[in-house]
Protein backbone atom coordinates (compact mmCIF):
# COMPACT_ATOMS: atom_id res chain seq x y z
CA UNK A 1 0.00 0.00 0.00
CA UNK A 2 1.82 3.08 -0.86
CA UNK A 3 1.32 6.13 2.12
CA UNK A 4 -1.24 8.29 0.71
CA UNK A 5 -3.73 5.43 0.94
CA UNK A 6 -2.13 4.31 4.42
CA UNK A 7 -3.47 7.61 5.48
CA UNK A 8 -6.60 7.69 3.48
CA UNK A 9 -7.96 4.99 5.21
CA UNK A 10 -7.73 6.46 8.96
CA UNK A 11 -11.09 6.22 9.61
CA UNK A 12 -13.05 9.24 11.54
CA UNK A 13 -13.29 8.68 15.20
CA UNK A 14 -16.30 10.20 15.69
CA UNK A 15 -18.35 9.20 12.12
CA UNK A 16 -16.28 5.72 12.24
CA UNK A 17 -18.06 4.61 8.85
CA UNK A 18 -16.15 7.33 6.86
CA UNK A 19 -12.15 7.81 6.77
CA UNK A 20 -10.65 11.08 6.79
CA UNK A 21 -10.30 11.06 3.16
CA UNK A 22 -14.08 10.73 2.52
CA UNK A 23 -14.66 13.82 4.72
CA UNK A 24 -12.22 15.79 2.82
CA UNK A 25 -10.39 16.56 5.82
CA UNK A 26 -7.46 15.03 4.19
CA UNK A 27 -5.85 17.54 2.12
CA UNK A 28 -2.10 16.12 1.57
CA UNK A 29 0.57 13.57 2.27
CA UNK A 30 3.76 14.16 1.07
CA UNK A 31 7.11 11.73 1.33
CA UNK A 32 10.85 13.22 1.13
CA UNK A 33 13.04 10.16 1.84
CA UNK A 34 12.03 8.91 5.04
CA UNK A 35 9.97 11.75 6.21
CA UNK A 36 6.09 11.66 5.69
CA UNK A 37 3.90 15.39 5.98
CA UNK A 38 0.68 14.92 6.51
CA UNK A 39 -1.82 17.57 5.87
CA UNK A 40 -5.15 17.97 7.26
CA UNK A 41 -7.88 20.78 8.43
CA UNK A 42 -10.60 20.79 10.73
CA UNK A 43 -14.09 20.51 10.26
CA UNK A 44 -15.13 22.97 12.57
CA UNK A 45 -12.58 25.22 14.59
CA UNK A 46 -13.29 23.32 17.95
CA UNK A 47 -13.91 20.07 16.54
CA UNK A 48 -11.95 17.82 19.52
CA UNK A 49 -11.49 14.76 17.24
CA UNK A 50 -8.59 16.61 16.06
CA UNK A 51 -5.90 15.30 18.50
CA UNK A 52 -6.95 11.87 17.68
CA UNK A 53 -7.07 11.66 14.59
CA UNK A 54 -3.19 13.21 14.30
CA UNK A 55 -2.90 10.51 16.89
CA UNK A 56 -4.67 7.98 14.43
CA UNK A 57 -2.44 9.16 11.51
CA UNK A 58 0.77 8.70 13.36
CA UNK A 59 -0.56 4.82 14.97
CA UNK A 60 -1.52 4.08 11.08
CA UNK A 61 2.03 5.16 9.32
CA UNK A 62 4.15 3.36 12.19
CA UNK A 63 2.50 0.59 11.83
CA UNK A 64 3.72 0.82 7.88
CA UNK A 65 6.95 1.67 8.87
CA UNK A 66 7.14 5.43 8.32
CA UNK A 67 8.52 6.38 12.31
CA UNK A 68 7.87 10.31 12.85
CA UNK A 69 5.79 11.95 10.31
CA UNK A 70 4.73 15.61 10.42
CA UNK A 71 1.07 16.39 11.03
CA UNK A 72 0.49 19.77 9.77
CA UNK A 73 -3.30 21.79 10.49
CA UNK A 74 -4.20 23.97 7.62
CA UNK A 75 -7.24 26.30 7.61
CA UNK A 76 -7.27 26.89 4.10
CA UNK A 77 -9.21 26.28 1.76
CA UNK A 78 -11.83 26.29 4.44
CA UNK A 79 -13.55 22.76 4.88
CA UNK A 80 -17.59 22.92 4.16
CA UNK A 81 -19.29 19.67 3.77
CA UNK A 82 -18.81 19.95 0.02
CA UNK A 83 -15.79 18.53 0.66
CA UNK A 84 -17.13 14.97 1.45
CA UNK A 85 -16.76 12.52 -1.50
CA UNK A 86 -20.06 11.23 -3.18
CA UNK A 87 -18.56 7.70 -1.35
CA UNK A 88 -18.53 9.57 1.53
CA UNK A 89 -22.35 10.18 1.21
CA UNK A 90 -23.18 6.66 0.39
CA UNK A 91 -21.32 5.69 3.04
CA UNK A 92 -23.07 7.84 5.74
CA UNK A 93 -26.29 7.40 4.31
CA UNK A 94 -25.89 3.17 4.62
CA UNK A 95 -24.82 4.24 8.15
CA UNK A 96 -28.44 5.76 9.17
CA UNK A 97 -26.78 9.41 8.95
CA UNK A 98 -28.20 11.64 6.59
CA UNK A 99 -25.97 13.19 4.70
CA UNK A 100 -25.66 17.31 3.96
CA UNK A 101 -27.05 19.00 1.22
CA UNK A 102 -25.04 21.68 -0.86
CA UNK A 103 -23.64 24.53 1.68
CA UNK A 104 -23.06 26.46 -1.07
CA UNK A 105 -25.02 30.50 -0.52
CA UNK A 106 -24.75 32.67 2.38
CA UNK A 107 -26.97 29.88 4.65
CA UNK A 108 -27.01 26.86 3.86
CA UNK A 109 -30.21 25.19 3.33
CA UNK A 110 -31.38 22.03 5.36
CA UNK A 111 -34.79 21.66 3.50
CA UNK A 112 -35.29 18.73 2.36
CA UNK A 113 -33.36 15.95 4.07
CA UNK A 114 -34.33 12.37 3.55
CA UNK A 115 -34.75 9.62 6.09
CA UNK A 116 -31.82 7.79 5.58
CA UNK A 117 -33.85 4.62 6.89
CA UNK A 118 -37.08 4.38 4.27
CA UNK A 119 -35.97 7.42 2.12
CA UNK A 120 -39.06 9.61 2.98
CA UNK A 121 -38.73 13.57 2.51
CA UNK A 122 -41.42 13.97 5.08
CA UNK A 123 -38.89 14.86 8.11
CA UNK A 124 -38.42 16.99 10.89
CA UNK A 125 -35.32 18.82 12.26
CA UNK A 126 -35.59 18.35 16.41
CA UNK A 127 -32.27 19.51 17.28
CA UNK A 128 -30.25 22.39 14.94
CA UNK A 129 -27.57 20.80 17.50
CA UNK A 130 -26.40 16.99 17.66
CA UNK A 131 -24.03 14.43 19.36
CA UNK A 132 -20.78 16.01 17.64
CA UNK A 133 -20.29 19.32 16.58
CA UNK A 134 -20.94 18.46 12.88
CA UNK A 135 -24.36 17.05 13.18
CA UNK A 136 -28.28 17.86 13.86
CA UNK A 137 -30.50 15.78 14.82
CA UNK A 138 -33.81 14.71 13.08
CA UNK A 139 -36.65 12.53 12.68
CA UNK A 140 -38.46 11.05 10.03
CA UNK A 141 -42.47 11.41 10.10
CA UNK A 142 -43.61 8.71 8.05
CA UNK A 143 -41.02 5.71 9.83
CA UNK A 144 -40.72 7.77 13.10
CA UNK A 145 -37.14 6.92 13.48
CA UNK A 146 -35.05 9.60 14.30
CA UNK A 147 -31.78 10.65 12.67
CA UNK A 148 -28.20 12.39 12.60
CA UNK A 149 -27.81 14.68 9.70
CA UNK A 150 -24.79 16.44 8.75
CA UNK A 151 -25.70 19.94 8.74
CA UNK A 152 -24.76 21.67 5.23
CA UNK A 153 -21.65 23.61 6.42
CA UNK B 1 -1.46 41.69 19.57
CA UNK B 2 -4.08 43.51 21.82
CA UNK B 3 -6.44 43.60 18.68
CA UNK B 4 -5.94 39.75 18.33
CA UNK B 5 -6.14 39.13 22.14
CA UNK B 6 -9.72 41.27 22.31
CA UNK B 7 -10.98 38.25 19.66
CA UNK B 8 -9.45 35.56 21.40
CA UNK B 9 -10.64 36.91 24.85
CA UNK B 10 -14.17 37.02 23.48
CA UNK B 11 -14.94 33.55 22.54
CA UNK B 12 -12.42 32.32 25.07
CA UNK B 13 -15.00 34.03 27.91
CA UNK B 14 -18.18 33.84 25.77
CA UNK B 15 -17.19 29.63 26.24
CA UNK B 16 -16.67 29.42 29.97
CA UNK B 17 -19.92 31.30 30.46
CA UNK B 18 -21.91 28.68 27.83
CA UNK B 19 -20.76 26.10 29.45
CA UNK B 20 -22.15 27.42 32.68
CA UNK B 21 -25.30 25.95 31.24
CA UNK B 22 -24.29 22.77 31.03
CA UNK B 23 -26.74 20.30 32.29
CA UNK B 24 -28.72 22.92 33.63
CA UNK B 25 -30.44 24.29 30.50
CA UNK B 26 -34.05 24.53 29.97
CA UNK B 27 -34.60 21.47 28.44
CA UNK B 28 -31.93 18.87 26.78
CA UNK B 29 -31.22 19.54 23.45
CA UNK B 30 -30.68 23.12 24.47
CA UNK B 31 -27.63 21.54 27.03
CA UNK B 32 -25.81 20.34 23.52
CA UNK B 33 -26.70 23.25 21.94
CA UNK B 34 -24.82 25.37 23.73
CA UNK B 35 -22.54 23.47 24.87
CA UNK B 36 -21.99 22.73 21.18
CA UNK B 37 -21.82 26.56 20.56
CA UNK B 38 -18.96 26.49 24.02
CA UNK B 39 -17.19 24.74 21.76
CA UNK B 40 -16.83 26.44 18.41
CA UNK B 41 -16.42 29.58 20.69
CA UNK B 42 -13.31 27.39 22.15
CA UNK B 43 -12.24 26.46 19.03
CA UNK B 44 -11.79 30.33 17.89
CA UNK B 45 -10.20 31.49 20.78
CA UNK B 46 -7.47 28.54 20.82
CA UNK B 47 -6.62 29.50 17.51
CA UNK B 48 -6.44 33.26 18.03
CA UNK B 49 -4.53 32.94 21.24
CA UNK B 50 -1.94 30.64 19.61
CA UNK B 51 -1.67 33.86 17.06
CA UNK B 52 -1.63 35.80 19.48
CA UNK B 53 1.30 34.56 21.48
CA UNK B 54 3.45 34.61 18.50
CA UNK B 55 2.62 37.71 17.58
CA UNK B 56 3.81 38.60 20.88
CA UNK B 57 7.04 36.66 20.50
CA UNK B 58 7.70 36.19 24.47
CA UNK B 59 7.42 32.27 23.95
CA UNK B 60 3.38 32.50 26.07
CA UNK B 61 1.16 30.15 24.33
CA UNK B 62 -2.34 29.07 24.06
CA UNK B 63 -2.33 27.64 28.00
CA UNK B 64 -0.35 30.62 29.01
CA UNK B 65 -2.35 32.95 27.66
CA UNK B 66 -5.36 31.39 29.03
CA UNK B 67 -4.74 30.18 32.30
CA UNK B 68 -1.51 32.69 33.80
CA UNK B 69 -3.16 36.36 32.88
CA UNK B 70 -4.98 38.19 35.42
CA UNK B 71 -8.08 40.27 34.65
CA UNK B 72 -6.47 43.36 34.02
CA UNK B 73 -4.30 41.65 31.76
CA UNK B 74 -7.70 40.27 29.71
CA UNK B 75 -9.14 42.41 26.75
CA UNK B 76 -12.45 40.96 26.24
CA UNK B 77 -15.17 42.92 25.91
CA UNK B 78 -17.60 43.81 29.27
CA UNK B 79 -20.53 41.80 27.32
CA UNK B 80 -19.50 38.43 27.31
CA UNK B 81 -18.35 38.92 31.39
CA UNK B 82 -21.67 39.65 32.27
CA UNK B 83 -23.16 36.59 34.73
CA UNK B 84 -26.14 35.28 33.45
CA UNK B 85 -29.12 34.73 35.99
CA UNK B 86 -31.78 34.03 33.96
CA UNK B 87 -32.01 32.10 29.93
CA UNK B 88 -33.22 35.24 28.67
CA UNK B 89 -30.40 37.04 29.06
CA UNK B 90 -27.74 34.11 27.66
CA UNK B 91 -30.47 34.60 24.98
CA UNK B 92 -30.00 38.20 24.31
CA UNK B 93 -26.29 37.85 24.96
CA UNK B 94 -25.68 35.22 22.32
CA UNK B 95 -28.13 37.49 19.77
CA UNK B 96 -26.01 40.22 20.52
CA UNK B 97 -22.30 38.81 20.53
CA UNK B 98 -23.02 36.42 17.64
CA UNK B 99 -23.95 39.28 15.18
CA UNK B 100 -21.06 41.05 15.91
CA UNK B 101 -19.04 38.35 15.84
CA UNK B 102 -20.24 37.37 12.05
CA UNK B 103 -19.85 40.78 10.91
CA UNK B 104 -16.38 41.15 12.48
CA UNK B 105 -15.04 37.43 11.42
CA UNK B 106 -16.57 38.50 7.75
CA UNK B 107 -15.07 41.86 8.01
CA UNK B 108 -11.56 40.33 8.89
CA UNK B 109 -11.86 37.00 5.98
CA UNK B 110 -11.87 39.96 3.68
CA UNK B 111 -8.84 41.54 5.50
CA UNK B 112 -5.05 41.65 4.71
CA UNK B 113 -3.83 39.37 7.56
CA UNK B 114 -3.43 36.10 6.32
CA UNK B 115 -3.16 34.06 9.48
CA UNK B 116 -6.46 36.57 10.84
CA UNK B 117 -8.39 36.14 7.75
CA UNK B 118 -8.22 32.04 7.46
CA UNK B 119 -9.66 31.83 11.35
CA UNK B 120 -12.07 34.25 10.65
CA UNK B 121 -13.06 32.40 7.61
CA UNK B 122 -14.01 29.64 9.47
CA UNK B 123 -15.68 31.07 12.24
CA UNK B 124 -17.95 33.06 10.27
CA UNK B 125 -20.11 29.90 9.70
CA UNK B 126 -20.26 28.92 12.98
CA UNK B 127 -21.18 32.48 13.93
CA UNK B 128 -23.82 32.60 11.70
CA UNK B 129 -25.33 29.48 12.62
CA UNK B 130 -25.21 30.74 16.42
CA UNK B 131 -27.18 33.89 15.27
CA UNK B 132 -29.37 31.46 13.90
CA UNK B 133 -30.06 29.69 16.99
CA UNK B 134 -29.74 33.22 19.09
CA UNK B 135 -33.03 34.63 17.03
CA UNK B 136 -35.19 31.52 16.73
CA UNK B 137 -34.84 31.62 20.92
CA UNK B 138 -35.10 35.49 20.81
CA UNK B 139 -38.52 35.39 18.91
CA UNK B 140 -39.84 31.92 20.78
CA UNK B 141 -39.39 34.08 24.15
CA UNK B 142 -40.51 37.89 22.94
CA UNK B 143 -43.38 36.41 21.09
CA UNK B 144 -44.26 34.15 23.81
CA UNK B 145 -46.48 34.51 26.88
CA UNK B 146 -46.52 37.72 28.84
CA UNK B 147 -44.28 36.56 31.35
CA UNK B 148 -41.07 35.16 28.87
CA UNK B 149 -41.64 38.65 26.91
CA UNK B 150 -41.29 40.20 30.02
CA UNK B 151 -37.95 38.39 30.76
CA UNK B 152 -36.71 38.73 27.32
CA UNK B 153 -37.15 42.82 26.93
CA UNK B 154 -35.57 42.75 30.43
CA UNK B 155 -33.01 41.30 29.60
CA UNK B 156 -32.26 43.34 25.78
CA UNK B 157 -32.78 46.43 28.20
CA UNK B 158 -30.22 45.21 30.94
CA UNK B 159 -27.53 44.49 27.69
CA UNK B 160 -28.00 47.01 25.23
CA UNK B 161 -25.67 49.43 26.76
CA UNK B 162 -22.61 47.03 26.99
CA UNK B 163 -23.52 46.98 23.25
CA UNK B 164 -21.80 50.37 22.27
CA UNK B 165 -17.93 49.00 23.33
CA UNK B 166 -18.50 46.65 20.59
CA UNK B 167 -18.25 49.05 17.94
CA UNK B 168 -15.50 51.24 19.82
CA UNK B 169 -12.21 52.71 17.41
CA UNK B 170 -12.03 51.18 14.15
CA UNK B 171 -15.17 48.91 13.92
CA UNK B 172 -17.87 52.23 14.45
CA UNK B 173 -18.95 51.63 10.61
CA UNK B 174 -19.94 47.71 11.74
CA UNK B 175 -22.67 49.27 13.90
CA UNK B 176 -25.11 50.24 11.03
CA UNK B 177 -25.10 46.66 9.70
CA UNK B 178 -24.94 44.97 13.14
CA UNK B 179 -28.14 47.13 14.36
CA UNK B 180 -30.03 46.13 11.39
CA UNK B 181 -29.34 42.50 11.99
CA UNK B 182 -30.70 42.76 15.34
CA UNK B 183 -33.72 45.42 15.25
CA UNK B 184 -35.10 42.56 12.65
CA UNK B 185 -34.70 39.99 15.38
CA UNK B 186 -36.36 42.11 17.92
CA UNK B 187 -39.19 43.55 15.98
CA UNK B 188 -40.05 39.69 15.03
CA UNK B 189 -39.98 38.96 18.39
CA UNK B 190 -42.07 42.04 19.53
CA UNK B 191 -39.57 43.84 21.26
CA UNK B 192 -38.95 47.17 21.82
CA UNK B 193 -35.47 48.20 20.76
CA UNK B 194 -33.59 50.64 23.49
CA UNK B 195 -32.95 53.71 22.49
CA UNK B 196 -29.11 54.41 22.00
CA UNK B 197 -27.67 57.88 23.92
CA UNK B 198 -27.93 56.55 27.16
CA UNK B 199 -25.25 54.42 29.63
CA UNK B 200 -21.84 53.15 27.75
CA UNK B 201 -19.89 51.71 29.74
CA UNK B 202 -16.22 50.49 28.22
CA UNK B 203 -13.34 49.39 29.78
CA UNK B 204 -13.14 45.49 28.39
CA UNK B 205 -10.64 46.24 25.78
CA UNK B 206 -7.85 48.45 27.79
CA UNK B 207 -8.22 45.76 30.45
CA UNK B 208 -10.34 47.59 32.91
CA UNK B 209 -13.09 44.98 34.01
CA UNK B 210 -16.27 44.25 36.00
CA UNK B 211 -15.98 42.07 39.08
CA UNK B 212 -17.64 39.19 37.25
CA UNK B 213 -14.22 38.59 35.07
CA UNK B 214 -12.45 37.61 38.02
CA UNK B 215 -14.52 35.21 39.67
CA UNK B 216 -14.93 33.78 36.06
CA UNK B 217 -11.15 33.68 36.11
CA UNK B 218 -10.58 31.89 39.12
CA UNK B 219 -12.75 29.01 38.14
CA UNK B 220 -11.42 28.51 34.86
CA UNK B 221 -7.84 29.10 36.19
CA UNK B 222 -8.06 27.11 38.97
CA UNK B 223 -6.67 23.97 38.12
CA UNK B 224 -3.72 25.56 36.37
CA UNK B 225 -2.89 27.47 38.99
CA UNK B 226 -2.83 24.71 41.42
CA UNK B 227 -0.70 22.49 39.30
CA UNK B 228 1.11 24.39 36.55
CA UNK B 229 1.66 22.61 33.67
CA UNK B 230 -1.23 19.66 34.39
CA UNK B 231 -2.37 18.46 30.93
CA UNK B 232 -5.01 16.29 30.28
Amino acid sequence: MNVYDVVAAVVDPELRVVTIADLGILRDVTVDGERVTVTITPTYSGCPAMDVIRADIRQALRSAGYADPEIVTTLRPAWSTDWITDDGRSKLAAAGIAPPGPSRGPIALTLGVRCPRCGSPNTEELSRFGSTACKALWRCRACAEPFDHVKAY
Amino acid sequence: MDYVLGLGDDALVAAQRLAQWCARAPELEEDVALANIALDQLGAARLLLTYAGELEGAGRDEDALAYLRGDREYRNCLLVELPEPDFAVTMAKLLFLSAYQKLRYEWLAAAGDERLSAVADKARKESAYHLDHASLWTVRLGDGTPESHRRMQDAVDRLWPYTHELFEGDHAALRPQWLSLVTAVLDEATLTRPADGGWAPGGGRQGLHTEHLSYLLAELQVLHRAHPGARW
